[in-house]
């Protein structure tokens, strides 16, 4: 495994990618999450994210995805190297 | 595509499919299967006892007739919404599922579909969107998935009608391969066995389309977007609408009904019971068909004239925003905003909704995941978001007094939605959760699909608002005969004199708009208000109660002890509201 930095998904840069590791709290989250296709494993790629606390886009796949703000902190990821 | 065993011939031999699911995904194109599958007779249906509505229709099977049913996308048959937990129990009513995948995004489809073979249902596989795999370099091995899943795979290209006629002659040949009940994980790792026999994916770069998809959800240029999107819509919205009032239904009216009128008024001898209920008040061998107030013509022109032309075309824009896909995109930038006021982004659809009608609105909160989150997007949509019924009539006469008065009403409702969902957001108690959803690619809807959604829709307005119409001109006339209107004015003279600074009488509207908004409104204009008066009027209209549909559905949403909080915010809300206005103008 490479030395990837790990950040969560509200911190990692817009337009970097990253693997996710660990989707830290419930299985009722982790259950939503994985059936939209983000589990730990996927990779996926930021495309953006709204000011002032508001959700990040990412796209995993040819699925984009919408995180709201404090999920987004429970979702632990993997920094590809830039 | 052959893949037939003992087991479908037993399917064939009894008696052939009655009923059909088409189950997938939610924005896998099982709408447009659903069009494209079935004819003219289409039902819009609740699943009873609950708000989740589905499209039933019929499709020719060789010689026999069966059902098909459109059943609300679902990611899971573990549910983990309303929606889901109804399709998982209409699962269990159908005879063969189609499951639509969408070939983009295999992965992620492949974990329904493995579970509903799971579940023994005779199944095909129809791989939809065939044609963007290769522009998205992918590349799926037919033959193989097939084998792999044991079910009939169709690639289709649904918006094209491209693979329907091969899908429509695999129904038959449907079947349900032995699969064992499998954990999560263990389902996981079946999936990704088969995505790597079966798919390959080739890097490429980004196509023109989905910059424009990145950008409608970047801050900035994401609000530009929007705001376009809005003033746009409603432009289209008032162009479409006041052009079938003014090139087809006034002319309509004014040639061909006028005459039949004017005959009926003197043949009924132009005065008594009977001609004050049908025709009302008309003099001079003109039809004021806002002020006569008579069944047969405001009765009329108030729901076909000036209602209808705007539902029409607001539902129209509505579909097509959704058929694009844009709506999620406006619930993402939405989202900040909207959990200031308690909510999150996706609230703005049942918002969009009301704009319409409020009843499908709050019936729509319903997609919000708390309790709190429901009472405060319905109390919201009944006090500040005006129903179209209720815009027609405020375009109709507060924008002969010019434009700016539309813009303080508008102005008015829309300060009033931010600062009571401030207020609300600080006092309800509980918890509101965050926004998950899926931004669907932008696609080109297919018109009849947009057709057949308008049409249900403006349907549904004809059926339910029509009689209310014509019941609530009858009860004002039979109410003014009787005199009870009077009676009430005096009663309640002081609030509606002293506080909002209208005449008395404007009272017999505040109350009729509990049956309808728009008669209530018209019901303002023989009453030779002044602009400003017709500003509060109409704000406090809007605000006041909300009519008597969405009284029942609040009721039914919120519960008794829901409802009279809410009702008791409305009315403090409208008088407090009314009264600054009536100090400020």
């Amino acid at each position: 495994m490479s030395e990837g930095k790990l950040v969560n998904l509200r911190q990692m840069p817009p337009g970097r990618s990253g693997k996710v590791v660990e989707i830290q709290g419930g299985a009722g989250l982790f259950n939503r999450l994985s059936a939209l296709g983000v589990r730990p494993g996927k990779k996926i790629t930021k495309v953006s994210s709204m000011l002032m606390r508001g959700p990040v886009t990412i796209q995993s796949g040819n699925t984009r995805l919408a995180i709201g703000f404090g999920m987004a902190n429970r979702i632990i990821v993997e920094l590809d190297e830039a | 595509m052959t893949c037939h065993s003992v087991k479908n011939e037993r399917i064939r031999q009894k008696s052939g499919v009655k009923r059909i699911l088409l189950m997938g995904n939610p924005n896998v194109g099982k709408s447009v299967f659903f069009s494209r599958l079935t004819g003219v007779r289409v039902i819009a249906s609740n699943y009873p006892g609950t708000t989740v509505s589905y499209m039933r229709g019929f499709m020719k099977l060789g010689e026999e007739e069966a059902e098909v049913i459109d059943v609300p996308g679902t990611y899971t048959l573990e549910p983990t919404s309303e929606a889901e937990e109804i399709a998982l129990k209409m699962l269990n009513t159908g005879d063969i599922v189609i499951n639509v995948v969408d070939a983009t995004n295999l992965e992620r489809n492949l974990n329904l579909t493995l579970q509903l073979l799971e579940t023994g249902t005779p199944m095909i596989v129809a791989l939809n969107m065939w044609d963007d795999v290769g522009h998205r370099g992918i590349h799926i091995d037919l033959k193989r998935l097939e084998e792999l899943l044991s079910v009939p795979v169709i690639p289709t290209v649904a918006i094209t009608g491209q693979g329907i006629k091969e899908l429509v002659e695999h129904i038959p040949y449907a079947t349900s391969p032995e699969l064992a009940p499998s954990e999560h994980d263990e389902r996981w790792l079946a999936i990704g066995n088969i995505i790597d026999q079966v798919q390959q994916v080739t890097h490429r770069h980004h196509t023109w389309l989905e910059r424009l998809e990145d950008t409608s959800v970047k801050p900035l240029t994401g609000g530009f977007i929007a705001l376009a999107v809005l003033v746009g819509a409603f432009l289209v919205v008032r162009f479409i609408g006041e052009g079938l009032i003014g090139y087809v239904l006034d002319p309509i009216f004014e040639n061909l009904w006028t005459p039949v009128i004017l005959g009926l008024s003197s043949l009924l001898g132009g005065t008594g019971f009977l001609h004050s209920i049908l025709i009302g008040s008309i003099a001079g061998g003109e039809v004021n068909y806002v002020e006569a107030f008579g069944l047969l013509t405001t009765g009329l022109y108030v729901p076909f004239a000036m209602v209808l032309p705007y539902i029409a075309s607001f539902y129209l824009i509505l579909g097509l925003l959704e058929d694009i896909g844009y709506l999620p995109r406006l619930a993402i930038l939405m989202d900040t905003i909207m959990h200031r006021l308690g909510l999150h982004g996706y609230a703005i659809i049942p918002t969009l909704l009301g704009l319409g009608c409020n009843v499908p609105a709050v019936l729509a909160t319903r997609i919000l995941e708390s309790r709190r989150e429901r009472f405060i997007a319905a109390t919201l949509i009944s006090i500040a978001v005006p129903c179209a019924a209720l815009q027609a009539m405020i375009f109709g006469l507060v924008g002969e007094r010019g434009g700016q008065y539309v813009a303080m009403v508008y102005g008015t409702l829309f300060i009033v939605w931010i600062i009571l969902g401030l207020i609300l957001n600080r006092f309800v108690k509980g918890f509101s959760p965050e926004l998950l959803i899926e931004i669907p690619p932008y696609r080109l809807p297919l018109w009849q699909t947009v057709l057949q959604k308008l049409w249900m829709r403006v349907r549904w307005f004809l059926r339910e608002a029509i009689p209310i119409i014509l019941a609530a001109v009858l009860v004002i006339n039979i109410l003014y005969t009787l005199g009870v209107f009077n009676a009430i004015a005096n009663f309640t003279a002081p609030v509606v004199t002293g506080l909002l600074g209208l005449p008395k009488e404007a009272v017999v509207a505040l109350v009729i708009g509990f049956l309808r908004k728009d008669v209530a409104v018209g019901m303002l204009a023989p009453l030779a208000l002044t602009s400003e008066q017709l500003v509060i009027g109409c704000v406090v209209l809007a605000m006041f109660f909300p009519c008597i549909a969405t009284f029942v559905v609040l009721l039914r949403e919120l519960g008794v002890a829901g409802l009279l909080k809410a009702a008791g915010i409305m009315i403090a809300v409208a008088l407090l509201v009314g009264g600054l206005l009536n100090l400020i103008l």
